[in-house]
């Protein structure tokens, strides 16, 4: 695919919503379109992460591996949501395995690419930090709701 | 206001914690008819009584209850048997007012156990599918073995109604193939028109809050989301005032409540 389409991909997905057409242009040059068949393993724990997703469609799930126990989903990714963040930060190692559920087709983009454009321009390295920071806020609110046990047993009746 | 004595029809297991029973009454006195979002008082003789919402609404005088075994009374009404006797005071206070939401969009969230008393909302909506816009219904519980109403929930994604049916569980195994998130992650994917919207939120406080937030976020007007408010409701007649919050008496005023009326009352520290 020609950058030209894949900057206007980039520029489709909910993540990248009005990001300047010049930013496209440069993280076009590091993405490429990737597609995974259901039950393929993305990122698996540990693993160093040098990509990460833009879901365009399919379903990822987001699980912990525990010792003797069955994997558990803590989260699932679907069109619009962004997989990985684990790639902008040291020591760039996937924190949790992820596994296509249904047949995903994703922008895959290299963090190491990425990484030497964001510091060779500090403001685009600051928008992109920003678009993660929020959604590691979301998140992480999400993972407090999750810990508040909201469905647990309130009344004693 | 007695309790009316009611035999048990049907008893359904839901899940490890959640059962519901299908009662018609015993004695020659018209049978008690209650309104989507409406509870009755629920008694176990000599063990106690408890407020249960309808949930589901039948035109041959049975009521039908959802019931979660948290404590004693709720343990002892969930495990009756067909035959078995309760006794019913009500119907009380107010329900959902499913004929404000006609010609909007209409958002209905439910977590856990606070699909029962949306049950019935949803399934008068299939039955006036024309009357209203776009319609999302969007579940959410703690692991997939805590849906409640798996049987309607599939029904209703299969429905050719066009109602969009979102179920999301906070955590799951491998083998679940659906959502794993919180609630509010479902409302932010959801497809309506919020300056349109008309919301009805059931399910733990906390959620509700967060559910709120969710909805606010995307502009849908605070008076048009109307949460159940679940309270220690002992008499139901505004008398005792152990359901009182604020000015509110829960079992007279609410427990379908304006989100504007009683988010501030939630708010309050000790309640």
């Amino acid at each position: 695919m020609s950058e030209r389409g894949m900057h206007d991909l980039l520029g489709e997905h909910p993540f990248f919503a009005g990001m300047p057409s010049e930013y496209l242009e440069l993280l076009a040059g590091c993405a490429r379109n990737e597609v995974f068949r259901a039950g393929a393993l993305i990122g698996r724990e540990g693993d160093p992460a040098e990509r990460f997703y833009v879901v365009r469609s399919g379903r990822v799930a987001v699980g912990i591996h525990v010792p003797q126990h069955e994997p558990l989903v803590i989260a699932t990714l679907g069109p619009g949501d962004v997989l990985g963040w684990s790639w902008l930060f040291a020591p760039h190692a996937w924190r949790f395995d992820a596994v296509a559920t249904h047949e995903t087709h994703a922008i895959g983009l290299d963090g190491l690419c990425l990484r030497a454009k964001c510091d060779a321009d500090p403001a685009l390295g600051y928008e992109v930090v920003q678009r993660f920071a929020r959604i590691l806020v979301q998140r992480l609110e999400a993972t407090r709701v999750q810990l508040a046990d909201l469905y647990g047993k309130a009344d004693a009746r | 206001m007695r309790p009316r004595p009611h035999q048990v029809l049907e008893v359904k297991i839901e899940t490890a914690d959640v059962t519901t029973i299908v009662v018609a009454p015993i004695d020659a006195e018209p049978p008690l008819v209650a309104r989507a979002g409406q509870f009755n008082m629920l008694w176990m003789f000599g063990i106690g009584e408890v407020p249960i919402s309808v949930s589901r609404i039948r035109r041959d005088g049975a009521l039908v209850h959802t019931i979660r075994a948290v404590g004693v009374v709720t343990s002892a009404l969930a495990g009756l048997d067909a035959g078995g006797v309760v006794g019913v005071r009500g119907p009380f206070g107010t329900g959902w007012d499913v004929d404000s939401a006609a010609g909007r969009d209409l958002v209905v969230v439910g977590g856990g156990i606070g699909l029962a008393p949306l049950r019935p909302v949803v399934e008068h909506v299939l039955a006036n599918r024309g009357d209203y816009g776009r319609v999302s219904v969007l579940v959410g519980a703690r692991t997939p073995k805590d849906i409640v109403f798996g049987e309607d929930i599939d029904q209703w994604q299969h429905s050719d109604l066009g109602v969009d049916v979102q179920v999301t569980v906070d955590v799951a195994g491998a083998e679940w193939p659906g959502h794993v998130g919180v609630v509010t992650d479902l409302i932010a994917s959801a497809h309506f028109e919020p300056a349109r919207t008309i919301a009805f939120v059931c399910g733990p406080e906390a959620m509700m809050r967060f559910a709120t937030r969710a909805l606010q976020e995307l502009a849908v007007p605070l008076e048009r989301i109307r949460l159940s408010a679940e309270r220690n409701m002992q008499c139901a007649i505004a008398q005792c005032g152990h359901c009182q919050l604020g000015d509110v008496f829960v079992c007279r005023d609410g427990p379908v409540l304006a989100a504007a009326r009683l988010l501030p009352l939630l708010a309050v520290r000790g309640r």
